[in-house]
C-alpha cells in the first residue's frame, strides 16, 4: 500500500451563521466569524489515497485523472465561490472548515475508483487545518476521560 | 424565512490548530559524569543553555455539531492553550520549570507534558496529538501512552 498526496488551492468567501440561534447566539458562537458581509480565505487542499502500486504503469493512480477530478469536482464548485450562497451543501450546513472537509471528502470518494480516498486536509490558514478520514470512522464519541 | 441546520449524527473530524513559543533549555543530567552528559547531549549541553522558537500543533477530535459546524469552538481551544500552555513556557527557561526538575526539557518530554496538561484540562474535544517542532529541521510528536496513528 502506497499513500499518495495532491495538494490544491482554492479560494472562497464565507460566513457562519445558524438561522435557528438568535442574533445573541450567533454572535457569541460564531464571533467576528457571524459577520453578514463574509470574508475569505486562501484554502489549501490535500488529498491522499491509497492503493497498491500499479506494476506496469508503477501509479497508485494517474495524477493527471487525480487532478482532473479534483478541478471538477471541488475547485470548479467552490474556487472564487461565496461558499454560503453557491454550494448547495452550505445552505443546510454551516461552511467550516471541518465542514468543508466533509463536503470534498463526498465530493471526491465516489469519483475515486482506481486508488480508495485516504485522507481531505483543508488548512483555512498555515495555523488552523482540519482531516477527515471518512465515514468509517465516523460517528465516534468522544472518548470518556479515563 | 428560517432555512433550519437539520439534525444529523455528526462526522468525526480532526482539528489541528498551530501555536508558537520561544523557551531556552540545557540539556543536562546532574547524575551523569561531565564527560557522559557531552557524549549524550553534545552542544546541547554548554552550561549556559541555548533556546528555540518552539513550533506548537495540538490536534484534537470529536464529531462535527451540526448546529455550529465545529469539533470544538477555536475560542475555547486557544485560550486554553494560551493560558495553560504558552504562558507557562513561553519565554522561560525550561530547566527552571517544576516539571522538569527531574526530568531532562528535551522536545520528547515537552510534548508528554504538555500532552498532559491538554488531556487533563481541555474538556471540549478529545485530544488526538501533540507535535512539537523544534526546529525546521526536527519533529516530535506523542499520542498518548496508546500511541496508536489517528
Amino acid at each position: 500500500m502506497v499513500y499518495l498526496t495532491r495538494k490544491a488551492e482554492f479560494s472562497a468567501s464565507h460566513y457562519y451563521h445558524n438561522p435557528d440561534f438568535t442574533p445573541e447566539e450567533n454572535q457569541r458562537i460564531f464571533g467576528k466569524c457571524n459577520n453578514p458581509n463574509g470574508h475569505g480565505h486562501n484554502y489549501t487542499l490535500e488529498v491522499t489515497v491509497k492503493g497498491a502500486v500499479d506494476p506496469r504503469s508503477g501509479f497508485v493512480v494517474d495524477l493527471k485523472q487525480l487532478k482532473d477530478i479534483m478541478s471538477r469536482e471541488v475547485l470548479d464548485a467552490l474556487d472564487h465561490r461565496f461558499l454560503n450562497q453557491e454550494v448547495p451543501e452550505f445552505l443546510t450546513k454551516i461552511p467550516t472548515t471541518e465542514n468543508l472537509a466533509i463536503v470534498i471528502w463526498q465530493r471526491l470518494a465516489p469519483k475515486l475508483t482506481a486508488a480508495k480516498l485516504h485522507r481531505v486536509r483543508v488548512y483555512e490558514t498555515p495555523d488552523l487545518f482540519v482531516d477527515f478520514y471518512g465515514e468509517a470512522s465516523e460517528r465516534e464519541a468522544i472518548e470518556p476521560e479515563s | 424565512m428560517k432555512t433550519g441546520i437539520p439534525k444529523t449524527t455528526g462526522l468525526k473530524a480532526h482539528l489541528t490548530r498551530r501555536y508558537m513559543f520561544s523557551a531556552s533549555h540545557r540539556l543536562h543530567r546532574d547524575d551523569m559524569s561531565e564527560a557522559e552528559n557531552r557524549t549524550t547531549y553534545g552542544k546541547c549541553n554548554n552550561p549556559y543553555g541555548h533556546g528555540h522558537n518552539y513550533m506548537l500543533e495540538v490536534t484534537v477530535s470529536g464529531p462535527v455539531d451540526d448546529q455550529t459546524g465545529m469539533v470544538c469552538n477555536l475560542v475555547d481551544l486557544d485560550s486554553f492553550v494560551r493560558t495553560q500552555v504558552l504562558e507557562l513556557y513561553d519565554h522561560q527557561n525550561l530547566n527552571l520549570l517544576p516539571e522538569f526538575a527531574s526530568e531532562v526539557p528535551t522536545t520528547e518530554n515537552l510534548c508528554i507534558a504538555i500532552y498532559e496538561i491538554v488531556k487533563r484540562g481541555f474538556r471540549h474535544a478529545h485530544l488526538d496529538k501533540i507535535r512539537i517542532e523544534e526546529t525546521m529541521m526536527n519533529s516530535f510528536e506523542y499520542l498518548g501512552e496508546r500511541g496508536e496513528d489517528l
